[in-house]
């Protein structure tokens, strides 16, 4: 079996009283392409804020590939609230801040569209190459790194002419059409160079074509960039055709996980989307 | 879009900028009778210098900070105290003296602008670390803050031996060429324009835009906010020093938050986010206030006198045409957009060229353009 790219060990996140995740642990190997699933509210975009950063976890770990880069236990006011299991479990602390994480190589879309509105599609993506940039204040101020903007400059056109938005790379961004935005966010997340794409619900919105369309451009960008995939999705059709496993959440907890094929057939599965008659027959 | 040619634009920026250091040049060699034109075009350069310093963290960065004050008084205290001739400080430190390291530091202008560019910068930076974590008006009304607690400081009894407390710094030189203030002015902006189109600057934007996603973009918040808040605070600090060179003298009371609001008011009336909107609002600003002059004075038509026209009417107009301002070009005269050459193209065309011509009209109506 291929190396575990993520893994997320007992995450529980809780706020104040309400336990939005609950004892979560799962893992993405090298070249998988994994959903999370849920109705809503189940806690699936709380997870990849975990993974991000965004949040720091009430407890568990998560490491990537095989280093802990997010470990955190109830403490403070936490340690008297906290009503989820595994106490005692953890007893670190590491937190990053998600611009440290993104630099670890996990890049990430936003449920909705976190694009930087009022610059060009060229500038979007161009930021992304910011954090890896050698040249300082000084340097880039008088242009003494022409040499690196211009390797910038370059990848990001080339990005660009990969994922069909070179020519309206002048543009704002906002102006695009909604679908062209989410690209665009796609985009932007692999010129993070990234080795793990988070992507929150990227068919949100789309219509049956495009997300068709979608499949097969997620399945060319995990062959052409060697990623692995991580998404949240609601789009059955998508879920079910494009997914090597799937986590099934509801209420905060994970009820199944397994391949298509078997989540489909999941009784529990069925439930928490169809709903139980609670009177019974 | 017709766009013009690169070589024609240069061109006609050259022959701005010639057009402008002629004009210069003509005003400061009939220096008798232009002195206080001079005057007011020198305040607009240095306000400029502030009002860029500003919108490169409030317009590009996206923090509201109101400390300009402060930062000034910082930057204008330095270059007064160590630009003093030491032969006339006895005479200004008359009543307290002066402290006994600070009785023959004495430094060149353009040093003394630059070590009080670092001084409010140091300090911008000490700063910075608890302010910056603080967003939107908490940030304005914190820095607001400090920018009261340093002009407290500088009239404090404690520090009578070097800022001369509430007395004031009298005998500071003035410019050797009223080339330098425009000179220094535009080198200010210049930097400040190149950290812009850096990939800082970019960084910069992005924040503005949308903190999350530029920290999901691996750009490290803090340091970069940081950063904004030092550069800006520098940059004030320096056109502070130079308004301490201008006005010749200087106290604490020079450095209200009346001045941080007519700082604030220039960005938003150029344009929050443009730096030639920024330079346009301050030399709008500063000579709009003295072009109302005449409001001032009575009117008299034959022996009918006008009613309203007494001293204090002419900012009763400037307000009435600011508010109309901010009340029809709610984004300011510039917007977030710069001045080129290819939008004035665009603008005359569109303003002047469409109306000599008439449109060609196509068979059915014609879609006009």
């Amino acid at each position: 079996m291929s190396e575990k790219v993520l893994e997320l060990k007992d995450i529980t996140m809780q706020f104040g009283g309400v336990i939005a995740v609950n004892n979560l642990s799962l893992e993405v190997r090298e070249g998988e392409i994994v959903a999370i699933i849920g109705p809503n509210g189940a806690g699936k975009t709380t997870a990849f804020n975990v993974i991000t950063g965004v949040y720091a976890p009430s407890n568990g770990e998560v490491d990537f590939r095989g280093e802990t880069f997010i470990s955190n236990y109830p403490q403070g006011k936490m340690a008297k609230l906290y009503a989820g299991e595994n106490r005692g479990k953890y007893a670190k602390e590491i937190r990053k801040t998600p611009d440290r994480i993104t630099k670890m190589g996990i890049a990430r879309t936003f449920q909705n569209i976190r694009l930087f509105k009022e610059l060009t599609v060229f500038d979007n993506v161009l930021i992304a190459k910011h954090m890896n940039m050698s040249a300082g204040l000084f340097s880039s101020t008088f242009m003494l790194n022409r040499a690196e903007e211009k390797a910038m400059r370059a990848d990001t056109l080339r990005l660009l002419e990969i994922l069909d938005l070179a020519d309206v790379k002048d543009e704002v961004s906002s102006s695009l059409p909604y679908g062209k935005q989410r690209r665009l966010e796609i985009a932007r997340a692999l010129a993070t160079n990234p080795s793990l794409l988070l992507l929150d619900e990227p068919a949100a919105g789309m219509n049956p074509q495009e997300t068709d369309e979608l499949t097969a451009f997620i399945r060319r960008l995990k062959e052409e960039f060697h990623l692995t995939v991580l998404m949240i999705e609601h789009h059955m059709n998508l879920v079910m055709e494009i997914s090597d496993r799937i986590y099934v959440l509801d209420f905060g907890k994970m009820i199944a996980s397994g391949t298509p094929g078997e989540i489909q057939n999941n009784q529990r599965v069925i439930d928490a989307y169809l709903g139980v008659d609670e009177d019974g027959e | 879009m017709k766009k013009l040619d690169f070589k024609l634009k240069l061109l006609l920026s050259l022959i701005l900028a010639a057009i402008a250091l002629a004009l210069l040049a003509y005003l400061d060699a009939n220096r008798g009778q232009y002195s206080y034109t001079l005057s007011i075009l020198e305040r607009s350069a240095i306000y400029a210098v502030v009002a860029v310093a500003m919108n490169l963290l409030t317009g590009f960065t996206g923090l509201f900070s109101l400390g300009q004050a402060g930062f000034m008084a910082i930057g204008a205290y330095t270059v007064a105290i160590l630009t003093i001739p030491v032969e006339a400080r006895d005479a200004v430190y008359y009543v307290n003296g002066i402290a006994d390291g600070l009785a023959n530091a004495h430094l060149p202008l353009w040093a003394a602008l630059i070590v009080g560019g670092i001084f409010a910068a140091v300090l911008g930076w000490l700063i910075g670390y608890p302010v910056l974590r603080l967003k939107s008006d908490y940030l304005a009304i914190a820095t607001l803050g400090f920018s009261e607690i340093i002009r407290a400081f500088i009239s404090a009894p404690q520090f009578d031996r070097i800022t001369n407390g509430s007395y004031g710094l009298k005998s500071i030189p003035s410019f050797p060429s009223t080339f330098m203030v425009f000179g220094v002015s535009a080198l200010c902006i210049f930097l400040m324009v190149m950290i812009l189109r850096s990939s800082y600057g970019r960084a910069f934007r992005a924040i503005r835009e949308d903190e999350t996603a530029a920290e999901a973009m691996g750009i490290n918040l803090s340091k970069h906010k940081q950063m904004a808040f030092v550069i800006s605070c520098f940059f004030t600090g320096v056109a502070g020093g130079m308004l301490a060179v201008y006005m010749r003298s200087i106290d604490a009371k020079s450095f209200q938050i009346g001045l941080t609001y007519d700082i604030l008011l220039i960005v938003v009336l150029g344009g929050i986010g443009s730096v030639t909107g920024s330079i346009l609002g301050s030399f709008l600003m500063t000579a709009g206030r003295e072009w109302l002059r005449f409001f001032d004075d009575p009117l008299m038509i034959g022996d009918f006198s006008v009613p309203l026209f007494r001293t204090g009417f002419r900012m009763v107009i400037f307000s009435l045409i600011l508010m109309a301002i901010v009340l029809y070009y709610r984004k300011g005269l510039m917007g977030t957009k710069e001045f080129s050459w290819d939008g004035l193209y665009r603008f005359l065309r569109h303003n002047l060229y469409l109306r000599w011509r008439k449109p060609v009209a196509g068979p059915k109506g014609g879609d006009g353009q």
